[in-house]
C-alpha cells in the first residue's frame, strides 16, 4: 500500500445511519477504508467485513509462556540452584508452585496482549495521528476508497443520511 | 460495550435523554471547571489525614515496629487486618469491571471507571502495610527472586506470603493496565476538546494517537474481553491467596478450608459497600444522578445482600465445624471469639455484617441514597472488624494459657490506618478532577437505547466546524423535549 491515499469521508450523526451506509457501500462494491466512531458499534465488524482478531492467539501464547517461565523459575530455584530440605518434603513440590504459576500466566497474558494490540494498531505515546473533527465526540465518519467525482457513491451516502462528504488524503 | 441487543422492556441505563455531545460535555465538565469549594474542603481534609499517616509511618520506620502494640503472642494484628481490609475493598472494582462485563451486565458502564480507580488506590493502601511490617522497607525488593550475591539465596516458593507478593503485584499491574486500556478512547475525547497548551500536549501523549478507527475498536473490544477474562480468575485468586496466609497455618480459627470462598465473598461485600460510599458522594457532588442512577445503587445493594448472605453462612459454618469436628482447640477458639474478652468486636462484626444487610430487602431502604450511604459505612466497619476478629482472637489465647495475652493498638498503628484513608481519598479526589470518571464511550453506547430508535436530530449540535465554546459545561447546552422514555426510567415496578 502507498504511504498515503485518497479517501472519501462522509459524516453521519447516528450509529444506525453509519452502520447502514457502511453495509450498503460495501454491498455496492466500494472498499471500506475505515469507519471512525466515538464508541464501538455493535455489528460494525460484520458491516465492514472484518475477520475476528488474532490477538486471542497472542493471549493464549503469552499465557503458555508465562506458565512455562513460572514453572521453570520455581523448578530451577527450588530444585537445581539451591535445594532446601523443608521437613523432608520433595524439592519439586509442584502443588505449592501452582499459585505463582497462575499469577505469572495471567500477568504475561495480559501484558503481552495489550502490547500486541498497541503494536498492531500502531498506538504509542507521542503518536502524531489525529482524529477527524468530532469523531471522539458525536460524529461517525465512513471512509471509502472512492472518489468525489463518482456521483453514484455520493448519492448512496446521502440516501443513508450523510451530513457532509469530503475528499481527504490519509495515511494508509 | 455496544448495545443493540437490549430488550425494549428493560429500564434504560441512562435515565434522561441526552445527545452524544451532551454526554461528552457532562462527563468532561468536572475536569474543565475549577474545583468547587466542597472539593477543596474535602481535599484539604484528605491531605491532612494523609500527612498524619506519613508522619506515623516515618516515625515507625525510623524507630522500629516496637512502636506497635504487638507482643510475643500476638505477632500479627492491626497491620495485617488493614492489609486484608484494603485488598478486599479493591475487589469490587475488578468485579464490576471484569465479571459484570463477562455477564453482560450493562448497568456497570457508568460506575466501572471509578470502581477500577478505587481498586488501584485501595491496593496501593494495602501494599503499604506488608512493606512497613518488614521493619526495613528499603529491603523490600528481597521478596523478588533475583540472582544475588548471597548464594543465590532464592525466595521460598512454598510460602503463602511469597504467593501474596506475586498475587498482589500481578493484581495491581493487571488492574492498572485494564483501567488505562479502558481510558484510552476517553483520553482521546479529552484531547480533542482541549484547545491547546500543556493539557493538550499531555493528553496527546496519554491517548496514544487514538482516532476512533473501527478496525482498532474491533481489536480493542477483543482485547477488552480478554483482559476481563483474565482479571476474573485473577481477582478470585488474589483473595484466595490472601486467605492462604491464614489457612495454611496450624492456628485454630485459621486452619480451615472454607477460607478462600469466605474471604472472596467478604471482599466483594466490603468492596461494594465502599463503591456505594464513594458513588453516592460523587453522583451528588458532580451532578451525575442521571448517569449513576438509583438503579445502579439498587443493583449494588442486591449484590451486598447476596455476598452478605454468603459471609453470614461462612460465620455459621465455622461455628458448626468447630463443634462438629470435635477438636477442643477449635471449639475453644470459637467460644472465645463469641464470649471471650473480644466478644464486643465479634458482636460488632455480626451486627454490621449479618444483620444490617438485611435492611436492603426493603425497597424503601434500597432506593434511599441516604440510607444506603449509612449502611455502606456500617458494612465497612463490620468487615474491618471481621478481619480483626479472625486475626487477633485466634492468636491471643493460644495453646499455652501462660502465654495468653491481650492486644491494644497504639496511636502509631491507628494513625497509620487513618493515614491510608487520607491517601485513598486524596487520590480519588484528584482522579475526579483530572480524568473522566465515567467511561464516555461505554455510556454513549448504552445511551443509544435511552434515545430510542429515533435519533433526535432537533437536539444535535450546530454543524461541524463551528464548535461552541464550553464556558458553562455544567448546564445542558439546549433544552430538551420531554423525554419519551424518562417516565420508564424512574418506574420502580419494572424488572431490572
Amino acid at each position: 500500500m502507498s504511504p498515503s491515499q485518497s479517501v472519501l469521508l462522509s459524516y453521519f450523526d447516528s450509529e444506525e445511519h453509519v452502520l447502514e451506509a457502511t453495509r450498503a457501500a460495501r454491498e455496492a462494491g466500494y472498499a471500506v477504508h475505515d469507519v471512525y466512531t466515538p464508541y464501538a458499534i455493535h455489528g460494525m465488524d460484520e458491516a465492514m467485513g472484518l475477520k475476528s482478531s488474532r490477538l486471542t492467539w497472542v493471549c493464549f501464547g503469552a499465557g503458555l509462556l508465562g506458565a512455562t517461565s513460572a514453572l521453570s523459575l520455581q523448578y530451577y530455584t527450588s530444585v537445581v540452584s539451591w535445594p532446601l530440605n523443608v521437613g523432608g518434603k520433595p524439592f519439586n513440590s509442584f502443588p505449592a508452585f501452582i499459585p505463582v504459576t497462575f499469577e505469572l500466566t495471567v500477568l504475561f497474558a495480559g501484558l503481552f496482549t495489550v502490547a500486541a494490540f498497541l503494536l498492531r494498531s500502531k498506538s504509542f505515546p507521542g503518536s502524531k495521528r489525529e482524529a477527524l473533527p468530532r469523531v471522539t465526540d458525536d460524529r461517525f465518519v465512513l471512509a471509502l476508497r472512492a472518489d468525489e467525482s463518482d456521483a453514484k457513491v455520493k448519492a448512496l451516502l446521502e440516501r443513508h443520511g450523510a451530513l457532509e462528504v469530503e475528499q481527504m488524503e490519509v495515511a494508509s | 460495550m455496544s448495545n443493540q441487543h437490549t430488550s425494549t422492556l428493560r429500564v434504560p441505563l441512562v435515565s434522561e435523554e441526552r445527545t452524544l455531545g451532551q454526554l461528552t460535555e457532562e462527563i468532561c465538565a468536572p475536569m474543565e471547571r475549577k474545583p468547587s469549594r466542597m472539593w477543596w474542603v474535602a481535599f484539604a481534609l484528605a491531605v491532612a489525614t494523609l500527612a498524619v499517616g506519613v508522619g506515623m509511618v516515618t516515625y515507625e520506620v525510623s524507630t522500629g515496629i516496637g512502636v506497635w502494640g504487638l507482643n510475643k503472642t500476638i505477632g500479627w494484628a492491626f497491620d495485617i487486618t488493614n492489609f486484608v481490609f484494603w485488598v478486599g475493598i479493591g475487589h469490587a472494582g475488578t468485579l464490576i469491571s471484569a465479571i459484570l462485563f463477562l455477564f453482560r451486565q450493562k448497568w456497570r458502564t457508568s460506575i466501572n471507571r471509578a470502581a477500577e480507580a478505587m481498586t488501584l488506590f485501595a491496593v496501593m493502601c494495602a501494599a503499604i502495610f506488608p512493606v512497613i511490617h518488614m521493619g526495613r522497607p528499603w529491603n523490600a525488593f528481597w521478596v523478588l527472586p533475583y540472582p544475588n550475591s548471597r548464594g543465590s539465596l532464592w525466595v521460598n516458593f512454598r510460602s503463602p506470603l511469597l504467593w501474596d507478593v506475586f498475587a498482589i503485584s500481578t493484581y495491581f499491574t493487571i488492574s492498572a493496565v485494564f483501567w488505562y486500556f479502558g481510558l484510552i478512547p476517553d483520553l482521546a475525547t479529552v484531547r480533542d476538546r482541549v484547545k491547546g497548551g500543556l493539557k493538550k500536549a499531555v493528553f496527546k501523549v496519554l491517548s496514544f494517537g487514538w482516532n476512533g478507527s473501527s478496525r482498532t475498536w474491533h481489536r480493542y473490544e477483543t482485547v477488552y474481553l480478554l483482559l476481563a477474562g483474565l482479571a476474573t480468575p485473577l481477582v478470585i485468586s488474589v483473595h484466595t491467596i490472601v486467605s492462604f496466609d491464614f489457612a495454611t497455618s496450624v492456628i485454630p480459627g485459621w486452619h480451615t478450608t472454607i477460607f478462600p470462598p469466605y474471604f472472596v465473598a467478604g471482599a466483594v461485600f466490603s468492596g461494594f459497600a465502599m463503591v456505594l460510599t464513594l458513588m453516592i458522594i460523587t453522583r451528588v457532588v458532580l451532578g451525575f444522578e442521571h448517569l449513576i442512577t438509583l438503579r445502579h445503587l439498587e443493583n449494588m445493594t442486591k449484590v451486598i445482600i447476596v455476598t452478605g448472605g454468603i459471609v453470614s453462612l461462612a460465620y455459621g459454618t465455622e461455628f458448626f465445624i468447630a463443634w462438629y469436628s470435635g477438636n477442643p482447640y477449635e471449639k475453644f477458639t470459637f467460644m472465645n471469639r463469641a464470649f471471650g474478652p473480644y466478644a464486643w468486636a465479634y458482636w460488632t462484626m455480626v451486627t454490621c455484617n449479618v444483620v444490617s444487610p438485611h435492611l436492603f430487602w426493603f425497597k424503601k431502604v434500597r432506593t434511599s441514597p441516604a440510607a444506603i450511604f449509612v449502611l455502606s459505612l456500617v458494612i465497612n466497619v463490620g468487615m474491618w472488624f471481621e478481619r480483626f476478629v479472625i486475626i487477633v482472637t485466634s492468636l491471643h489465647r493460644d495453646f499455652l494459657p501462660s502465654s495468653w495475652s491481650m492486644y491494644t493498638p497504639t496511636v502509631v498503628e491507628v494513625g497509620t490506618f487513618v493515614g491510608t484513608f487520607g491517601l485513598f481519598f486524596t487520590l480519588f479526589l484528584l482522579f475526579t478532577q483530572v480524568l473522566p470518571i465515567i467511561s464516555i464511550g461505554e455510556v454513549k453506547s448504552v445511551a443509544a437505547f435511552a434515545r430510542g430508535s429515533h435519533a433526535p436530530e432537533h437536539a444535535s449540535h450546530p454543524a461541524h466546524g463551528s464548535e461552541t465554546p464550553h464556558e458553562h459545561p455544567a448546564e445542558a447546552p439546549e433544552p430538551l423535549p420531554t423525554p419519551a422514555l424518562a417516565a420508564v426510567a424512574v418506574r420502580k415496578d419494572m424488572p431490572v
